[in-house]
Parts: structure tokens; C-alpha cells; sequence
């Protein structure tokens, strides 16, 4: 009897939750328009960012002495560096350079990690063995020393530094892939499908791969923040690309010099830019994760 | 024309004790067998064995005096209990009747398959409406066995009887051989034409 006595007011609760009123218009939204909405503003941002900086023509970033060491002003909203150039241009320009790298590395990366994921699964065991041992091995080393060793060995540049991190980036996607095929290959409507008479060829295209999209792009889009951290970090060091191309890492490492003097900005402002960049692809990952992940994808 | 198992013995790991063992079964066409035993005597892993899923560690299964074909679709196929695991989640329920080979509007209209269910995805229907697609598409696949490892435990009884009298039907006109396993006594007296009790 108390049961029944306490059961409505649960319910009631319940209801009242349900029914309270949304703060805003975002809140309003379910949760997968909001990812859908903030995904597409996000790559609109990403393309926009990156569009502007191959448009920006080599005269625009070329300085010269009359103007140089200006502070953030309405004219250079960062300012201008020692040889007088534009630094806000100089970031957007560089800021395409780093994300040509990264889209290009972490493409390569995450179609390594696919083959080598689904070889190591759908291969025998001993392939299992060997690759589970080289990504132990791969993943042993820290990245940074790897990528300086591999760039360094291919003559720098963008070769050496795209090859560097796409050799680099694959393991933990790699895993993952290896881990989700396993777990397919033991589900039960494959096994039914095989006595339907279907091959492995057709198990493979129709069961296997759809489900591998998902981490695919996933895997690739939250790949890239580290492949364009790697790049700026080993181009700072001065493993990377070549001095006189604009990108992050180089305005940075070019900072450096002139911190001391109270030049703030050359560091701070397109430092802050990368972050940014970063912190949007992070985002931009997490949404897709939602959108396309069967199991987040109805919260 | 027969689907037996010969002296089949089985066990999941060679450090294991078996789960069968010295198992004989026989089905003929037309035939429909209950299995009936109280859990883990190994109904389901006789069900496996006998759809060619796994293979006895010693013994046969033969169908009509020859192996299973390892090839091609399979004349033995197997029902699960399950029927959302059955299904590729991903998969709109028309794919998953269209893997049968064939489709048969007849069989699609016997149980009830309502023409919307076809282009929703498996999340989107219920239980007993996933079994019914499940049961179709074995059907669809022209097999003249099927084995059925406790279809209807988990539906609520009027899907259970309903499932099963098209089952049955179907079965009748395709003198199909069933071998159905199941905890319910009652289901088992009332669907089969002979009963063999595992756990005596």
C-alpha cells in the first residue's frame, strides 16, 4: 500500500523535470540538432580560417622596417614583428600551412591505422602478434623524438615532417580499429549472414566497414589537433619546415628573440590562435562522435 | 532425407569437461522435435552444432547421410534467442530480409511485417516485432531444417503463440523439418511431435 501511495508523487516529480523551461534556445534543442548545428558552424569556421590564410599573397606578409615592433593596434590587430610584417596575416597564412599538414598526416595516419587495424584482426594470429608488437614499439617512443629522428633522416621540410607524424599518429587508432573488427567478427548476425551464404569479401564490405566509418573520421578529426601540435613544435625546434615559410612554429621560434624586449605579442597573440584552432577541432570531433556513434547518438 | 547428429561429442576448451557427449539425434523432414532441458545442459550448444555454427569435437552431423556444406546457404539454419543481436543494428530491416536471398511476400504478409517496418532501422521496433524478421528471413532462405534455440522465451504470449502458429504453418507447407529448443514444457507438448529430454 505504500508503494501505491508513493508511486505518484515519483511521477509527478518526474513530470515536473520534463516540463522545465528551457533557458535558451540552444537548450531547447535536442541534443543531436545542437551537435549538428555546432558541427557545421565549426567546420564553417575551420574553412573560413583556413580559405583566408591561401588567399593572403606573399606581399601582404612581406614587411618592411618603416612599421616594425607595432604594438596590437586597429590597423595590425597583432601587432607587427621586428621586420615589420603583418603578424595577424602572418598567423592566418601559417595557420593554413599547419592545418594543410595536419589534414594531409592525419589522413595518412588514420588510413594506416584502418589496414593495419583490420590486418591485425582479421589476419592470423601470428600478424596479431607482430603488429600489437610494433605499435607497443611505435607507441613506446615519445612522438617528438620520432617525428625529429624521421624528418630529420628525410631532409626536413614538409616531406620529412608530413612522413614523420603520419608515421607516428596510427597506433591508438590503429587499437581501436583492431578492437572494434574483433568484436564484430563475433557478433551473431554475422555468423548468420555466413550461413546465408555469404563470403567473407561481401561480410567484410556489408557488416565490417560501416561500422569502421564512425571511427574513422573520429579517429582523423581528433588525430588532427596532435598532428598540428607536433608540427608546430617540431618546426619551432627548427626540424620542420624551412625559416622562411610562415607558419606557427616559425613565428613562435622567431618570437623567441625578441620577448625579451617587451614584444609580447608575437608569441602571445598567434600562440593563442593555435590553441584556438586546436580547442575547435577537439570540439568539432567531439560532435561528430555524437552525431555518428549508434550508441550516443539518440541522448 | 534425415538431419542427425552421430555420436557427437563437444566441448569449448580441451581443458574443459564436455558438454555433450555421445549425443544422438535424429530429425526427419517433416518432423518436429522439442529439446527440452533445464539450463546448461547444453540445448544451445546442440542447437550450434546442428546448424553447422560449430564443430563437434568428435562425432558427425550429418544431413542426409553427408556433412553440412560448408558453402552456399545453409538447408539447417538457426534461430536465436536474441533476435536484436541477430540483426546488424546498422542495417534498415528490408536489407535484413533481402539478405535471405529471396524475398517472399507471402511469408512477409503471414507475419504480420508491416510495409513502414521495412525502411526503419532495427532500434526503432520491438522485441517480438525484431523476432518476426528473424523467423522470415530464415524462412526466405528456402531451408529445410530450422532450428529454433528458445525464439519466443523472451515475447510475452500472445507473440509467442502468434510467431509460432505462422512458424508452424509454414513448416507444414514446406514439409520442413523443426527442431525447437525450449525450457517450457508446455510450449514444447503443444508445438512438437516428439519431445527428448536432455537432463534424463
Amino acid at each position: 500500500m505504500q508503494n501505491n501511495t508513493k508511486q505518484p508523487s515519483y511521477g509527478r516529480q518526474l513530470y515536473k523535470r520534463s516540463n522545465k523551461k528551457p533557458l535558451n534556445r540552444i537548450n531547447y534543442l535536442n541534443n543531436r540538432k545542437r551537435a549538428v548545428i555546432l558541427t557545421t558552424s565549426l567546420t564553417i569556421i575551420f574553412v573560413i580560417v583556413y580559405v583566408a590564410g591561401m588567399l593572403i599573397s606573399e606581399d601582404a606578409v612581406s614587411g618592411s622596417f618603416l612599421n616594425a615592433k607595432i604594438a596590437p593596434c586597429f590597423k595590425y590587430p597583432f601587432g607587427t614583428d621586428a621586420l615589420g610584417r603583418n603578424v595577424f596575416l602572418r598567423t592566418l597564412k601559417g595557420l593554413s600551412v599547419s592545418i594543410t599538414v595536419g589534414i594531409a598526416a592525419s589522413a595518412i595516419s588514420a588510413v594506416i591505422a584502418v589496414l593495419v587495424g583490420v590486418a591485425a584482426a582479421a589476419g592470423s594470429r601470428w600478424l596479431d602478434a607482430v603488429i600489437n608488437w610494433i605499435i607497443d614499439l611505435v607507441m613506446s617512443v615519445p612522438h617528438t623524438i620520432l617525428i625529429i629522428l624521421i624528418s630529420f633522416c628525410l631532409g626536413r621540410g614538409m616531406k620529412g615532417l608530413l612522413v614523420g607524424i603520419a608515421a607516428t599518429h596510427w597506433c591508438s587508432l590503429a587499437r581501436v580499429i583492431r578492437g572494434e573488427v574483433l568484436q564484430l567478427r563475433s557478433q551473431q548476425y554475422i555468423a548468420v549472414s555466413r550461413r546465408l551464404g555469404k563470403s567473407s569479401g561481401w561480410i567484410f564490405v556489408n557488416h565490417i566497414l560501416p561500422h569502421l566509418v564512425p571511427q574513422f573520421f573520429v579517429g582523423l578529426v581528433l588525430m588532427f589537433p596532435h598532428a598540428i601540435l607536433h608540427e608546430a613544435s617540431i618546426s619551432f625546434l627548427g626540424f620542420g619546415l624551412p625559416p622562411e615559410q610562415p607558419a606557427i612554429g616559425i613565428i613562435l621560434a622567431e618570437s623567441m628573440r625578441y620577448l625579451s624586449t617587451g614584444m609580447w605579442w608575437t608569441a602571445v597573440l598567434p600562440g593563442i590562435t593555435l590553441v584556438l584552432i586546436v580547442l575547435l577541432v577537439d570540439k568539432l570531433g567531439d560532435n561528430i562522435k555524437m552525431i555518428l556513434d549508434p550508441y550516443r547518438a539518440q541522448e | 532425407m534425415a538431419l542427425e547428429a552421430k555420436n557427437v561429442y563437444f566441448r569449448y576448451d580441451r581443458k574443459q569437461p564436455w558438454v555433450l557427449e555421445d549425443c544422438n539425434i535424429k530429425v526427419e523432414k517433416g518432423e518436429r522435435l522439442a529439446i527440452f532441458a533445464p539450463s546448461g545442459y547444453g540445448k544451445s550448444t546442440l542447437a550450434m552444432l546442428l546448424s553447422g555454427y560449430i564443430k563437434p569435437v568428435r562425432g558427425d552431423v550429418l544431413l542426409d547421410g553427408k556433412p553440412l556444406p560448408k558453402k552456399g546457404v545453409c538447408p539447417v539454419q538457426l534461430i536465436y534467442q536474441h533476435p536484436e543481436k541477430a540483426i546488424n543494428p546498422r542495417w534498415r530491416l528490408r536489407r535484413v530480409l533481402e539478405e535471405s536471398g529471396r524475398i517472399d511476400e507471402n511469408v512477409i504478409r503471414a507475419f504480420g511485417i508491416e510495409t513502414a517496418w521495412l525502411d526503419r532501422y532495427p532500434r526503432e521496433l520491438s522485441g517480438g516485432e525484431l523476432q518476426r524478421f528473424c523467423v522470415a528471413r530464415a524462412l526466405m532462405s528456402g531451408a529445410d531444417y530450422l532450428i529454433c534455440d528458445e525464439i519466443s522465451t523472451m515475447l510475452d504470449v500472445i507473440t509467442q503463440a502468434q510467431i509460432w502458429k505462422v512458424l508452424l504453418e509454414e513448416a507444414d507447407k514446406r514439409n520442413m523439418g523443426i527442431i525447437a529448443v525450449t525450457h517450457n514444457r508446455h510450449l514444447a507438448d503443444r508445438i512438437a511431435t516428439r519431445t527428448i529430454d536432455l537432463s534424463l
